[in-house]
């Protein structure tokens, strides 16, 4: 995990918590679970992940803290939800792929520029 | 909200000849946009490579060659940003690119269109939260850069 980034990390992920709960493998699976299958309960979440379910839960209330997944009971059991922070992900993910076309667009810029001068 | 699509649009001071060149051809592509390539680019070819910035080299680029109409336009599939090097994404959803050249008041317009996002599995782009904390470098700057 995190080694000498750590620092660093905690600057950002102050202003938004929702990376930190993002920085675990686990988490994403379960995300990417309750993308596709959600919603659905701990036990279920817990399946073939050779995790415990104590750790699972874990797990989903920091996704639920930060508004990644919502969770309500069904009976006995507490099902779980993505919530409306997808839209975030989503958007963030493309402000970092329009900052690489930023990027690059200005290499090029540079690179045509040079020989017509 | 749009969440599919980049569009990008920049005059570059530069004859639409020198700026398709740049665009069209494998070895200028890879130059500026710091990659390596194995071969030039043709309509229904995949060109292989990596990245060519010091510290990312073992990332894998894959550029599937769509379409290309002469001094106008230039198209391409791939697989976005963050490549995991130990991730597989051969039977992922890929984007597609497109250069669009245009005429321009003291040079050339140039249009880039990056679209398909949407069918990136949603855990697959969170990946690149993962990928940024655990040492992508210098982009967790940039990314402090939006979030202030």
């Amino acid at each position: 995990m995190s080694r000498s980034s750590g620092a660093a990390a905690l600057k950002v992920t102050d202003a938004v918590p929702v990376f930190t709960a993002l920085a675990d493998a686990t988490r994403l699976r379960l995300l990417g679970r309750l993308s596709v299958d959600g919603p659905l309960s701990i036990a279920r979440l817990s399946e073939g992940t050779g995790v415990t379910r104590q750790a699972i839960t874990r797990h989903l209330d920091a996704l639920g803290r930060v508004g990644l997944v919502r969770d309500a009971r069904r009976g006995r059991e507490r099902v779980f939800s993505l919530d409306a922070k997808r839209l975030e992900i989503a958007r963030q993910y493309l402000d970092r792929v329009a900052a690489q076309w930023d990027a690059a667009a200005a290499r090029l810029k540079a690179f045509v520029e040079v020989d017509s001068r | 909200m749009n969440t599919d699509r980049i569009e990008k649009r920049v005059v570059l001071r530069a004859p639409r000849s020198r700026v398709w060149r740049a665009i069209s051809d494998a070895k200028e592509f890879a130059t500026w946009f710091r990659i390596t390539l194995d071969g030039a680019f043709a309509e229904g070819r995949t060109v292989r490579g990596r990245v060519a910035i010091p510290g990312h080299e073992h990332l894998k680029v894959e550029m599937q060659v769509e379409r290309i109409e002469p001094e106008r336009y230039f198209s391409y599939r791939w697989h976005p940003y963050p490549k995991d090097p130990a991730m597989d994404y051969s039977a992922e959803p890929m984007t597609l690119v497109e250069f669009t050249l245009e005429e321009a008041e003291g040079g050339t317009a140039l249009t880039i269109v990056e679209s398909g996002f949407d069918r990136i599995p949603l855990e697959r782009r969170a990946e690149a939260f993962r990928m940024n904390t655990e040492g992508w470098g210098g982009q967790i700057q940039k990314l402090e850069r939006y979030v202030s």
